[in-house]
């Protein structure tokens, strides 16, 4: 599914990751941990094409696709979806077509056929009864004026719809109270699938009370120090990462 | 089918097949083809023996002829208006050819007398007259070169009593009606180029609704100016009776050319008691090259008079075309309770410059008016919103709400916004409100992140942006003005 081999990459002069390596394979859920400044959400935005880094070394293959030689919307298209820590507003966008556009834009260039706005309504109808969600949010603009809550789960919601192969949640739990975490957890996990991988990018252990990672990986200074089950998260959670990071550099 | 599909109508089945979207995005200006067409066209330059000709040639009363001149007399001792944000050399009127018509002794008598090559430009445009008749509901009168050469429908609005016809044939028909309101809107003394036209207008469309009618379809003029340095100077006078309502739908391309082309047009509209006149406009001129050369200079006087009670004027307008746009729809809502109103969408991208706006004068006691404008700049496009909004002193009970937005791409546009507010009454309530946003880097990789492209991102923005302009336009028209935005923001990121 995705390999990434030796990342290196900068924003600016400043190195951020410094070599990093995964491997996650169909149907895996990755949580990768790490104190502030590690170069979390860097390897987020790097595997999603933004703009602003710049990738010096390493490779990151889809399946088998180098992901650097895609534009960010053929990234999506390819099954790369990435859930944003602070999802954009985007004012007078009715949520609902921008979600149909996307999905249309995405099946097209699977060579499926664009739904129209009948059969879309009904595949909205479906996920939204998965995740136990209203429709209140797709009538109104994208992001606008919605809660934190409201935020991410309108991106747990465009993750349903969009089916990617792969899904990357950027600190999806910043900012929600635990009913809100709760609700965004449910959906992740109601989207766990035989052929769906995940990595969830925390600074807390608290998300993964609800999402049971296969693999937990601490990113501390641009690269992964530690790799383990679950345990390694309750481990963290209780020490802290200072002494897992301090052995590092010792 | 409206007058506007021309644009849109290509422009979708492009858009729909992916492997032409490089085409579209290098097509540049689709409709600048240029019909070869026999034209009578009188030699440039402007004095009284040459407004003499325009008129007898047009067969115009003696009151016409002298309301020319006098116009003109007028005309020579006006300065050119400088007071607008746009930038261009000056116009040498002297090299201007004012008259040009298609070559016909006597005018078609149906469409069968109509030049072939003529017929082909509107097929190349996408209108169709013979299959409009048929289909739309829509009826056009095509002003060609200045000269009226098929109107259809016609029939149809005679039997609701809906005079619509060329200004010239108005002239030949009906000339108590035309003397009784033309320049009673915009007099001939009001600026510069509505001196100009006043002198020198060659055609136009003319539109009167009697009492208690219901205009039975959305009327239609086709502009297009397609005469190498032929002015272009249209008339237009619509007039609803008492308790009448009609929609009055403008549209227009023109064809590439390397002259500036000057368009000087006035158009008045007025409403009597309880009368209702909607006038929607989609203006998608050549806006000359990147360099900004070669594209139209618009500069337009449109103002409607709510002469009577309750009455009610709508302006609503699409510009994406032009070199330079100088426009100013405005209401004078004299009577009382009379209601104004004003909805823009201005795109201004590579050199293109904008001055638009809005006049509401509030004369009657208890009118009201309402203000939306959208400006859209990118690449090097300059825009300024020019808005007056003035309540006179014994506009007792006198509302306006203006709504006033500005949304950037890239770093070289610029928007800038000059409200002026003039109130003589305590009584008035006003509202005001502007913003200045940016489609943001952000946005545009949320939408790529989504699978969309940066064109599509952008394309929804800016239609999410101006929604509240397109709901008032006539339904196939808003559908026709999207997918013009979309296309003439094309290439315009980055």
């Amino acid at each position: 599914m995705l390999s990434v081999k030796g990342l290196k990459a900068s924003v600016g002069d400043e190195p951020i990751l410094k070599g990093l390596d995964l491997e996650v394979k169909p149907g895996e859920v990755h949580a990768i941990m790490g104190p502030n400044g590690s170069g979390k959400s860097t390897f987020a935005h790097v595997l999603s094409g933004r703009e602003g880094y710049e990738v010096t070394g390493g490779s990151a293959e889809l399946d088998g696709e180098d992901l650097f030689e895609l534009e960010p919307e053929e990234r999506a298209r390819l099954g790369l979806f990435l859930a944003f820590q602070y999802p954009v507003e985007l004012p007078g966008v009715n949520n609902m077509y921008f979600l149909k556009a996307a999905l249309n834009a995405i099946r097209k260039s699977r060579g499926e056929e664009e739904l129209d706005a009948v059969s879309f309504m009904r595949l909205m109808k479906e996920k939204l009864k998965i995740l136990h969600l209203d429709d209140s949010l797709l009538k109104r603009p994208v992001n606008f004026g919605f809660s934190g809550g409201e935020k991410k789960r309108n991106e747990i919601f465009q993750m349903a719809l969009l089916e990617p192969k792969l899904a990357i949640l950027d600190e999806t739990d910043s900012g929600l109270d635990i009913d809100a975490l709760r609700i965004v957890a449910d959906g992740v996990n109601a989207l766990r699938s035989p052929e769906r991988s995940m990595i969830v990018v925390t600074h807390y252990q608290r998300l993964l009370d609800y999402i049971q990672p296969d693999h937990v990986h601490v990113l501390a200074k641009g690269r992964i120090i530690r790799s383990g089950g679950k345990e390694l998260a309750l481990e963290l959670e209780e020490k802290g990462y200072g002494w897992i990071v301090e052995g590092e550099a010792a | 089918m409206s007058a506007i599909p021309a644009e849109a109508t290509t422009a979708e089945e492009k858009v729909e097949t992916t492997g032409q979207y490089d085409e579209l995005v290098n097509a540049g200006y689709e409709h600048g083809f240029i019909t070869e067409i026999e034209s009578e066209t009188l030699p440039p330059g402007l004095d009284e023996g040459v407004i003499r000709t325009i008129s007898a040639r047009k067969g115009e009363p003696e009151w016409m002829t002298e309301w020319r001149l006098a116009a003109y007399r007028k005309w020579l001792e006006m300065p050119t208006p400088n007071w607008a944000s746009v930038h261009y050399p000056p116009i040498d009127y002297q090299s201007i050819s004012y008259f040009s018509a298609p070559k016909k002794k006597d005018g078609p008598k149906s469409l069968d007398e109509v030049d072939p090559a003529l017929l082909e430009t509107y097929e190349k445009l996408g209108i169709p007259i013979e299959e409009q008749k048929a289909l739309a509901g829509v009826a056009v009168d095509a002003v060609f070169d200045s000269v009226s050469v098929a109107t259809t429908f016609r029939e149809k609005l005679h039997e609701a009593g809906v005079i619509f016809c060329s200004i010239s044939e108005a002239l030949q028909e009906y000339p108590e009606l035309v003397q009784k309101y033309i320049g009673t809107v915009v007099p001939p003394t009001d600026n510069f180029y509505v001196g100009l036209n006043s002198a020198v207008f060659t055609d136009g469309t003319f539109v009167y609704v009697p009492k208690n009618t219901r205009c039975p379809m959305e009327l239609s003029t086709y502009f297009r100016i397609n005469e190498a340095k032929t002015g272009q100077f249209e008339r237009t006078l619509i007039v609803a009776d008492e308790g009448s309502y009609v929609s009055y739908l403008e549209g227009c391309t023109a064809p590439q050319r390397d002259e500036n082309q000057l368009h000087a047009a006035v158009v008045e509209l007025i409403a009597l008691d309880d009368a209702e006149i909607k006038y929607s406009t989609v203006q998608n001129w050549y806006p000359g090259d990147e360099n900004g050369k070669g594209g139209i200079y618009n500069f337009v006087t449109k103002r409607g008079d709510c002469r009577g009670a309750r009455s009610k004027i709508s302006w609503t307008q699409v510009e994406t075309g032009s070199a330079i746009t100088w426009k100013y729809p405005s209401c004078i809502l004299r009577g009382d309770d009379s209601v104004g109103e004003f909805y823009s969408v201005a795109v201004t991208k590579g050199m293109q410059q904008a001055d638009t706006g809005t006049k509401m004068i509030h004369l009657g006691k208890n009118t009201s008016s309402t203000i939306v404008s959208k400006g859209i700049s990118a690449q090097h496009g300059q825009q300024a919103y020019r808005g007056l909004v003035r309540i006179a002193g014994k506009a007792e009970g006198a509302r306006n709400h203006t709504q006033c937005d500005s949304l950037l791409i890239g770093d070289q546009s610029a928007a800038h916004t000059f409200p002026y507010i003039e109130v003589k009454n305590p009584s008035a309530k006003m509202e005001h409100e502007a913003t200045t946003s940016k489609i943001s880097e952000d946005q545009l990789f949320y939408c790529r992140a989504r699978g969309l492209t940066e064109e599509d991102a952008v394309s929804m923005i800016v239609n999410g942006f101006c929604k509240e302009v397109f709901n008032e336009l006539p339904m196939e028209f808003a559908v026709e003005a999207q997918k013009l935005l979309s296309i003439s923001l094309e290439g315009a990121v980055g």
